[in-house]
């Protein structure tokens, strides 16, 4: 068993997120809270991208005055995960509107946010 | 009970898949590929302060077209789901608390200022066009907070937003012409490094990012403020 540093502390929690949002759609019966558990998971997965990028003891890709320009290979972190996490997210915010959205629509039409009374095309 | 074993056995094979990824992993101590030609270049080629901005403005500014126009479907189909029955009466809301009319009409300047702020700095410290149009579209949610009969300009918000793509495109076109190819900023002059007038055409494109990101969310929020209306 490795100890928790900080090279990989937000690795661990990026996957416990994982875990717990394939835990919630899978089990819950609420469709808000499903939609809960997908966010989580999508943060979970964001988590790890950027924890991918990072190098101990660097600082952000952003070249200020605690950045040597000359030398800012060796004093930033990757700055290529930090771009598809900001994709990432955005595209995580359209499919979860659109996910509550459905699911504001779907309420309305049977008056209840339970997935189990959704069987219209269960055979 | 046999779907709830599936569940169990299911999550217990992910958390070891997961786990020995995590107990193999290897802090990165060199920046890899790509990261170091970015970290290398970047800032003299394009003379933007935030290498993130850099590549996503520019190195990789089809992905951010393409995701801008993803966010513009997702509000389209927002759209397009909500509309439907016309309102039969017009329901009236409880008026908002004391408190939160009063700390909204102080709040809303500001919230949208900052928002144009981190849109405008984009290139020089955290933030763009994205995260500055979500600033913009809470400032809304809170105004429809304070004020759940308000109404929201449909046709101004469709007007920004279009003239905010389709400015978008043109810079992204300007880029062929006048350098080295779609979406090239070195349309004009770099400027200072770290200046606020720097990084060729990025903020300008950041700016149009941050005016449609905040008026396509905003035009979610006003569709689900209209079927709120219409209980």
């Amino acid at each position: 068993m490795k100890e928790i540093t900080i090279d990989n502390v937000s690795i661990i929690v990026g996957f416990l997120l994982i875990l717990i949002g394939i835990w919630g759609f899978l089990t819950q019966k609420n469709l808000l809270k499903m939609i809960i558990s997908f966010t989580l998971f999508n943060s979970g997965l964001n988590i790890i991208i950027v924890a991918i990028g990072y190098i101990k003891d660097r600082t952000a890709p952003i070249i200020d005055s605690s950045v040597n320009k000359a030398n800012a290979v060796n004093e930033i972190v990757d700055p290529v995960p930090h771009a598809l996490v900001l994709t990432a997210i955005v595209i995580g915010l359209g499919v979860t509107a659109l996910m509550l959205v459905f699911a504001l629509k779907l309420s309305k039409h049977k008056n209840s946010l339970d997935i189990s009374k959704y069987n219209d095309l269960k055979w | 009970m046999f779907k709830r074993l599936f569940i169990f056995v299911l999550l217990l094979g992910l958390g070891y898949i997961f786990f020995s990824l995590v107990e193999n992993y290897q802090g990165k101590t060199e920046l890899s590929g790509i990261g170091r030609y970015y970290a290398e270049r970047g800032a003299d080629e394009l003379g933007s302060a935030n290498l993130v901005t850099s590549v996503v403005v520019t190195y990789r500014g089809l992905d951010t077209l393409g995701e801008v126009s993803i966010l513009f479907l997702t509000a389209l189909i927002i759209g397009f789901v909500l509309s439907g029955k016309a309102a039969p009466e017009k329901h009236k809301f409880n008026p908002a608390s004391e408190i939160l009319t009063t700390a909204s009409k102080m709040m809303i300047p500001i919230v949208f200022m900052f928002g144009v702020y981190v849109f405008i700095n984009g290139h020089l410290s955290p933030g763009g066009g994205f995260q500055g149009g979500a600033i913009i579209a809470s400032g809304v949610a809170l105004l429809l907070l304070a004020q759940p009969d308000k109404k929201i300009n449909h046709t101004l918000i469709s007007f920004i937003e279009s003239i905010s793509g389709i400015g978008f495109v043109i810079v992204g076109i300007l880029g062929i012409l006048l350098a080295g190819g779609f979406l090239d900023n070195r349309i004009m002059e770099l400027g200072t490094f770290g200046h606020i007038l720097s990084a060729g055409s990025i903020p300008i494109i950041y700016i149009f990012v941050g005016l449609k990101v905040g008026s396509e969310l905003t035009s979610i929020l006003s569709n689900l403020q209209e079927t709120q209306t219409q209980e």
